[in-house]
């Protein structure tokens, strides 16, 4: 069988799972296996619901007295446990930070090989994978050898696809044996973010900024233009490193990947790193000075000439 | 407080990067290299913990001779002494890693240094594994928090805050452990020009890395096929302002 992790926080569904079991049923069909789902943690038994409609037929809800909230290394033995049992060809998790830890610590306990952030599978002996490297700017080819096979899906690379027809589901509680030490990293306590501004990842409208912003102070009129569109401000790993904005606003493979419907990207030259972040971007429009940029190759809008000229003239248009 | 830091070189790639021939690596004539940037911070996290609270730091790669120029920049940060588990430049897989680095920090502890806290990356910027800092916790039966973008330490207890859609989680837990880090929970600092000519005479202890290859191996590289665009230019300078305005209303925006 395959067996898909799904992910979820305090019985909250991460919609990367669904991804995952999509990809996840599409090999246990070419491999003429059931699909069947795990679920972690009794708070998100009624997640079970959801999965019929993506081809699971059997759900394992791994059960225990201590398991309530996030705690990596206990969720990763009790699924261990249940792998012990089931003898699965292969285990999927959603190549989210939570995914790719839960499986990571899977594979240091059972030893077995892990394929992260995977776009493709391919079964067989071995299964050959694709892989993001870099972010996503490179892809890996690589052949994975074991008897149960780790991997992880990278996000949005499969649109979740639910069946048209959808049969009963059967839901098996499993109880493994989980020891004090397991639970030694576990969550304590959270925070909850204050404010109500637009959150970068979730922005209709991102305004970025990069080294041609030149300072801090720079970022002023970025954030009227940002204000006055109803969007967040962002910045290139330049403008995060150098100070000028916090490490939260940072745009690329270390820091946000944005999904906006306009990305306006000012004084940025666009390094690779910064691109696989807005990648989810429905339209870029860029404003630098040198046409040269790499970044117009990959803008749909362009507007050449110096932002800090650009942008005041922009904003006194839209205030008329 | 005794602090490990593992670090990778990666290369410090730019606009676009190429595939080598052979499709093994990445053509890096024209590049320089660096450390990866998650790590960076860990350095910088392991120079201030040391400050704080005293005691040692280390940073450890595996990687062929030349990455002793990582090594060094660590050093030339305020790292304390540097290993480096020296291979012969081939590519070692996530499991093979993290046994060299289990056994390197098996040694020290032998030779008396016991680390209290293990820094590495989350991921590497090449490889994007998110599993050696993982696997060595479970090879030395320690703790492990990963993605963390802050870390408080008193006495010998740790609060690791990772960054989640909503908020913050925070993870409290006893020393030793191991941390995996994101960038964003410092801001690097700059070495010093007498710090960059310490850095210069300190010794690299060297190693030979011992490790059996998983089960994980790589065929080829290739560059996923890019979406170049065919770009709209709507002017030059604020003569453009009001090309643009149109377009924001194309896309309903205004």
């Amino acid at each position: 069988m395959i067996l898909g992790l799904i992910e979820h926080d305090r019985g909250i569904l991460n919609p990367i799972s669904l991804e995952m079991l999509t990809m996840a049923r599409n090999l246990a069909t070419d491999t003429g296996v059931p699909l069947e789902a795990i679920i972690v943690g009794e708070e998100a038994r009624s997640l079970a619901d959801r999965m019929p409609a993506f081809g699971v037929p059997r759900v394992h809800l791994v059960q225990h007295e201590r398991l309530d909230d996030y705690a990596p290394e206990a969720w990763a033995n009790g699924i261990w446990q249940l792998m012990e049992m089931l003898s699965p060809q292969a285990v999927l998790a959603p190549g989210t930070d939570r995914g790719n830890e839960v499986l990571a610590h899977v594979a240091a306990i059972s030893d077995l090989p892990m394929a992260a952030n995977c776009t493709e599978i391919q079964p067989g002996e071995p299964y050959r994978v694709t892989r993001l490297r870099w972010g996503g700017s490179l892809l890996e080819e690589a052949k994975l050898s074991a008897g149960t096979r780790l991997l992880t899906i990278a996000p949005h690379v499969i649109e979740p696809t639910e069946l048209n027809e959808t049969s009963a589901y059967v839901l098996e509680t499993f109880t493994p044996e989980l020891e004090d030490k397991m639970f030694r990293v576990r969550i304590t306590r959270r925070i909850d973010k204050i404010g109500d501004k637009v959150s970068l990842a979730e922005a209709r409208v991102v305004v970025g900024g990069g080294r041609g912003v030149g300072s801090a102070e720079g970022f002023v009129s970025l954030e009227e233009l940002a204000g006055i569109l109803g969007g967040a401000v962002g910045g290139s790993r330049v403008a995060t490193n150098l100070g000028w904005r916090p490490h939260s606003d940072q745009i690329g493979q270390t820091g946000t990947r944005i999904a906006p419907d306009l990305y306006i990207a000012c004084g940025i030259s666009g390094a690779i790193q910064h691109m696989v972040g807005c990648k989810g971007a429905k339209h870029i429009l860029v404003i630098n000075k040198d046409r040269g940029a790499p970044i117009f190759d990959r803008a749909d809008y362009g507007v050449v000439g110096d932002l800090h000229d650009v942008v005041p003239a922009l904003i006194a248009e839209l205030k008329s | 407080m005794n602090v490990l830091v593992c670090i990778k070189r990666v290369p410090a790639t730019g606009a676009t990067i190429t595939v080598t021939e052979d499709q093994q690596g990445i053509e890096t004539r024209n590049l320089g290299f660096t450390i990866s940037p998650h790590e960076e911070c860990a350095v910088e996290a392991a120079v201030s913990l040391v400050e704080e609270h005293g005691g040692s730091s280390t940073v450890l790669t595996l990687g062929e001779s030349s990455a002793v120029e990582q090594l060094r920049d660590a050093l030339a940060l305020g790292i304390d002494r540097a290993v480096i588990l020296e291979t012969d430049g081939r590519e070692w897989d996530p499991q093979a890693t993290a046994q060299a680095i289990t056994k390197a920090v098996q040694l020290q502890r032998e030779q008396g240094l016991d680390f209290d806290v293990l820094l590495f990356g989350n991921d590497a910027a090449d490889t994007g594994d998110y599993q050696v800092g993982v696997r060595v916790a479970h090879a030395l039966d320690l703790p492990c928090v990963t993605g963390i973008k802050g870390l408080e330490i008193k006495d010998d207890r740790a609060i690791a805050r990772r960054e989640s859609g909503v908020g913050w989680e925070l993870f409290e837990l006893s020393l030793p452990a191991v941390f995996t880090v994101k960038e964003g929970i410092n801001l690097p600092r700059y070495p010093s020009l007498p710090g960059r000519l310490k850095a210069k005479k300190k010794p690299v202890e060297q190693l030979d890395p011992q490790g059996n290859g998983g089960g994980l191996e790589k065929v080829r590289l290739k560059t996923p096929p890019t979406q170049f665009t065919e770009v709209e230019i709507l002017g030059e300078g604020p003569d453009a302002a009001p090309n643009i305005v149109t377009i924001l209303k194309e896309l309903m925006l205004v």
